[in-house]
């Protein structure tokens, strides 16, 4: 007897020095009208405080804004301190990325790399998707 | 076309004291030397319709009665990436292509007061901007440049102080007085908590240090203009027009009032705040919104504050297109986005402009896509006529409603902070971010549009419509890992070759000067940063004693 | 602070003995199965109870605004650097449109200070878990108590349970603490307000945050003024009304000043409860009450069950076709229902209907 499904439960952080969290907030917002539970970090995160978080709250998905061409750094130093914690959750990153970037992040360990202009129907698919992917 | 008296419509009234005063200013001004005529060589007026008429209070239509027939707007290009080699290469190549000022941007370390070496930094250095750690790297970025010849803009706002101090260093250093040095820094503490989020300390004792560069450079540096209050990041963090004025101008009663609190004479340094405004694509919501801001900022200074001299009463700004407006989905569209919001800051009579490259929606612009940007201000202010008549749409009834409606809606938003801080505007700024009423504003400003660009209610050419023509094919400046390492280095040998000890005690000068609201913090901050203290190193000498800003979260 | 290397199908076993040992993720795994309900949820509850008991359960209300994740925070940091091991269960009401939520309290906690995020030696002594007032079978009634139970069988110490005291479950909740604690500003009218919502009636502690406003003496003296009302008229139940009276702290939690004046108060008011031998009384109120919700669950979970049955909706025909009056036709399935399974020794629980 199982219990209920429980909505995902999705941590949204800024990493690093960038402020620019029009588009994270925005995602919060449409995550949450989406049915889904948003643990909103906010600014300035560290990788081991967005661990702390994902550990604490577990976490089904790990949504990371960028907009200072530091994904390419701070996206797999988040992939790898997630897997140092011995947690399996996806990464998705939102923001500035060029095309070109998108599949080293992949590579990288990225589950998924959302562009801007997408649309509230796809924020949310590309999250539920990433979390089936990843159980 | 004359009417049935045979007066000529549209003209000003020869008879009107009003107009005759507007002439006799126009005609003593020095004017451009070429043909005030159309394109197909029809004579045109430099002035149509009713007063008040440009530089006539409250400057609706204009602050200097002959605008841009005297001179256009500065073409003041931002530029900042990489080290401060690469973006001294750009300065050059900028002036050698027309640019007329200097726009610097910092990389977000910088502008967080946080060295290149700071854990924090990681994957940031010269990202988004120029890095700059010492004032060795100052001396780099405006190596061979004449900083007496020319006016520089530098977008930086929690550690104002001490990159000003650092741009007054080099230029002492390489022989120009300070009282010589022209331009902007922006400062702006405000917008940061309000939007930004680059901030360090706490208001208040940002504030503080704002108010003590007010007094120095009222007092040694003539062409400076210590702060330029910018409304461009609220709008780009998602605010509308109306909030983006509003905020923008009580933020500017608010710098009025803290330096008239610390003693400041409001004609000693009101003539000398600058402001930056945002230019985006819904043309005639713009022009009103710059109409009424100049209006506004008139008629506050000259009954509120009871400021006196004529430069006081001036809202004379700097424009920026609107880069949250540019596309990843087909960039090129962009060109024609900028171009129309550039019209839109000249019809608003802007000081200075600068246009956006069409590839900022995917990196920091190339050197061809910010070529095009120059060139496309150069095109409305050569080719369409928007540089020969004043206040062109002035009369309108659209646009004089839509005027009137900014001016009603950013009315309404004073009244409500003027409410908040109990009869000072001041206070009802810190409330207002204390209690998250800007950022929450915002944050509901900008989800409403992205539901209307969601739903389809509102179309945005290339995302939601007319999406066929995206190759995706587009090259794009990076900034290599190099970078981050050369600039690593430079800190290294920089803090290698300084003298230890000289540079402890000045930074002890600095905490001390914190300490006491007395003392000005700028002399201290400008003897550390000569002895090559780093941004850092000073931005925490003052930390120890304000604390560090830890945003209330607002979602 | 992984200690053991956990699988992704770790058993219920595995997962408590894991976070026994100290392993973080596998207490966050451990709150989402409570969170869920059902069996593994009550599995759950029977391997924590024998190992819970100890901790000292707080809890923190106020108005929305009133700075009470911000006041949460700095307790933690104090604590913590007084080397306990506070736990926080912080409560953010859901959207009822699409029952998603922006859970704000833990970005809130850390509004004023960076050491809850950064610093090692707090973080690792301190586990915050963001609960949704929707999304979880039985609601908060069920699933707090199991949370504050697993959290205190871990070794936190003290359990804080933080939530905005506007529903009347949210105030059971709160009210259920050893120790509750109503967090107030100035210039909100929140001594009425608070008043209104019966939190005046559940507080141990009163907390006068944003104290270096204007009008904060003002709220001070509101309070002591019901308090003195409440003493008067006899209303006055709080314990049992035998004259303990709830401190009034001043603090700005923003400022940083007032915390540990706070705390004080708190632990003030469970030497107190020791002390008048009210301690065990309200744990047995906790019991009662978390008993009470159970069987609520359980029953309701029996009704929806009855009115799905044949004989529900057979008489729910009856009812349209008029044969039988609405209270006739519950007094009917309320017999069938009940009747016979009140004996003692029979099992309550039903499946959880998803």
């Amino acid at each position: 007897m199982a219990g209920t499904d429980l909505p995902l439960r999705v941590v949204l952080a800024k990493l690093g020095l960038d402020g620019h969290d029009r588009g994270i907030k925005v995602v919060a917002r449409i995550l949450r009208d989406a049915g889904m539970e948003v643990i909103y970090l906010g600014l300035r995160q560290t990788t081991d405080s967005i661990v702390a978080a994902a550990e604490q709250e577990d976490a089904d998905a790990i949504g990371l804004s960028m907009h200072n061409a530091g994904h390419m750094t701070l996206g797999p130093n988040m992939v790898k301190a997630l897997r140092d914690a011995e947690l399996e959750i996806p990464v998705i990153i939102g923001g500035i990325v060029p095309d070109d970037d998108v599949q080293p992040l992949l590579d990288a360990g990225i589950a998924a790399v959302l562009g801007p202009g997408a649309s509230a129907e796809e924020v949310a698919q590309t999250v539920r998707d990433a979390v089936s992917a990843a159980v | 076309m004359d009417d049935a008296t045979g007066a000529p419509r549209h003209l000003p009234d020869p008879d009107d004291p009003q107009y005759q005063a507007w002439r006799e200013a126009y005609e003593a001004a020095k004017l451009r030397a070429v043909p005030w005529e159309t394109m197909s060589g029809v004579p045109v007026e430099p002035i149509y319709g009713d007063g008040p008429y440009p530089g006539q209070y409250p400057y609706t239509r204009g602050v200097y009665p002959s605008m841009y027939r005297s001179r256009l707007w500065t073409m003041r290009m931002f530029a900042g990436f990489g080290t401060a080699e690469d973006t001294n290469a750009r300065f050059h190549d900028l002036l050698r292509a027309g640019g007329t000022g200097l726009s610097t941007a910092f990389d977000m370390p910088t502008l967080m007061g946080r060295d290149s070496d700071s854990p924090w930094s990681t994957g940031e250095v010269g990202r988004a901007g120029v890095a700059v750690d010492t004032m060795a790297d100052m001396e780099d970025l405006y190596a061979g440049i004449d900083l007496g010849g020319v006016s520089t803009s530098m977008t930086v706002s929690g550690p104002a102080a001490i990159v000003l101090a650092m741009y007054i260093g080099v230029a002492e250093k390489n022989g120009v007085e300070r009282s010589k040095l022209a331009g902007t820094i922006q400062t702006d503490i405000f917008k940061e908590y309000q939007a930004q989020k680059e901030y360090i300390y706490p208001p208040r004792p940002s504030v503080r240090v704002i108010t003590d560069m007010i007094r120095f450079t009222s007092a040694e540096m003539p062409r400076w203009h210590p702060i330029s209050i910018s409304g461009y990041h609220i709008r780009e963090a998602g605010s509308t027009a109306a909030q983006e004025l509003a905020f923008t101008l009580a933020n500017g009663f608010a710098y009025v009032e803290a330096a008239m609190a610390a003693g400041v004479d409001v004609d000693d340094f009101a003539g000398r705040l600058s402001f930056f405004f945002n230019s985006h694509s819904d043309f005639f919501e713009e022009i009103g919104k710059f109409r009424a801001a100049r209006r506004i900022w008139a008629r506050w200074m000259k009954e509120r504050y009871g400021a006196k001299a004529e430069r006081s009463l001036l809202c004379r700004f700097h424009t920026q297109t609107a880069g949250v407006s540019l596309t990843a989905q087909q960039p090129e569209i962009n060109i024609a986005r900028v171009a129309i919001q550039a019209l839109a800051g000249a019809l608003g009579g802007t000081q200075s402009l600068h246009t956006d490259s069409y590839d900022e929606a995917l990196a920091l612009p190339t050197d061809d896509a910010a070529r095009i940007a120059l060139r496309t201000q150069q095109i409305v202010a050569h080719e369409t006529g928007a540089g020969s008549v004043i206040d062109p749409l002035g009369g309108a009834p659209y646009v004089e409603w839509m005027t009137d409606e900014m001016e009603r809606q950013a009315e309404a938003v004073f009244a409500h902070l003027d409410d908040l801080g109990n009869g000072s505007i001041l206070e009802g700024v810190y409330a207002g971010i204390e209690n998250g009423y800007f950022v929450g504003e915002i944050a509901d400003a900008a989800y409403r549009f992205e539901r209307e660009v969601n739903s389809g209610r509102r179309i945005v050419v290339g995302v939601n419509e007319f999406t066929d023509g995206d190759d995706g094919d587009q090259e794009i400046l990076r900034i290599d890992q190099a970078v981050e390492d050369y600039q690593l280095k430079r800190l290294e040998d920089t803090k290698n070759r300084r003298d230890g000890e000289a540079v402890a005690s000045a930074l002890a000068a600095v905490t001390a000067a914190a300490e006491d609201p007395t003392v000005n913090v700028m002399p201290p901050i400008l003897e550390a940063v000569k002895a090559y203290a780093t941004l850092e190193e000073v931005v925490k000498a003052m930390e120890q004693v304000f604390g560090t800003y830890v945003e209330k979260a607002i979602i | 602070m992984a200690t053991t290397k956990l699988s992704r199908n770790a058993s219920i076993d595995e997962l408590y003995t894991a976070a026994r040992g100290g392993n973080r993720r596998a207490l966050g795994r451990l709150l989402t199965l409570v969170e869920r309900g059902g069996r593994d949820a009550e599995t759950i509850g029977e391997l924590a109870n024998p190992d819970a008991g100890a901790a000292h359960i707080v809890g923190i209300t106020g108005a929305p605004g009133a700075g009470k994740s911000t006041l949460t925070g700095r307790l933690v940091v104090h604590l913590a650097g007084a080397g306990r091991r506070p736990a926080v269960l912080a409560v953010d009401p859901s959207s009822p449109l699409t029952g998603g939520a922006i859970l704000g309290d833990r970005i809130r906690m850390s509004d004023t200070t960076e050491d809850l995020t950064v610093a090692p030696e707090v973080g690792d002594r301190t586990f915050i878990r963001s609960m949704a007032t929707r999304g979880h079978s039985g609601g908060l009634a069920l699933a707090v108590p199991l949370a504050v139970r697993l959290f205190d069988a871990m070794g936190y110490d003290p359990v804080i349970i933080e939530t905005v005291g506007v529903g009347q479950v949210e105030v059971d909740v709160v009210a259920a603490a050893d120790t509750a604690v109503v967090v107030m500003t100035p210039g909100m009218g929140d001594a009425v307000q608070a008043n209104k919502a019966g939190l005046l009636e559940v507080a141990d502690v009163f907390v006068v945050n944003k104290a270096d406003r204007p009008g904060a003496n003002d709220v001070r003296r509101d309070l002591d003024l019901m308090l003195d009302l409440s003493h008067l008229t006899g209303q006055d139940t709080t314990d049992g009304g035998d004259g303990y009276r709830p401190p009034i702290v001043m603090c700005s939690a923003l400022e940083g000043t007032g915390e540990a004046d706070v705390w004080a108060a708190v632990e003030a008011h469970l030497i107190s409860l020791d002390e008048r031998g009210q301690r065990l009384r309200r744990r047995h109120h906790r019991i009662r009450t978390e008993v009470r919700a159970r069987m609520s669950q359980a029953l309701a979970n029996r009704i929806d069950e009855a009115m799905d049955s044949d004989v529900g909706r057979e008489l729910v025909a009856h009812v349209t076709d008029g044969a039988l009056s609405p209270t006739g036709a519950s007094a009917k399935l309320l017999d069938a229902l009940l009747g016979p399974q009140l004996e003692p020794g029979l099992d309550p629980r039903s499946e959880p209907r998803s």
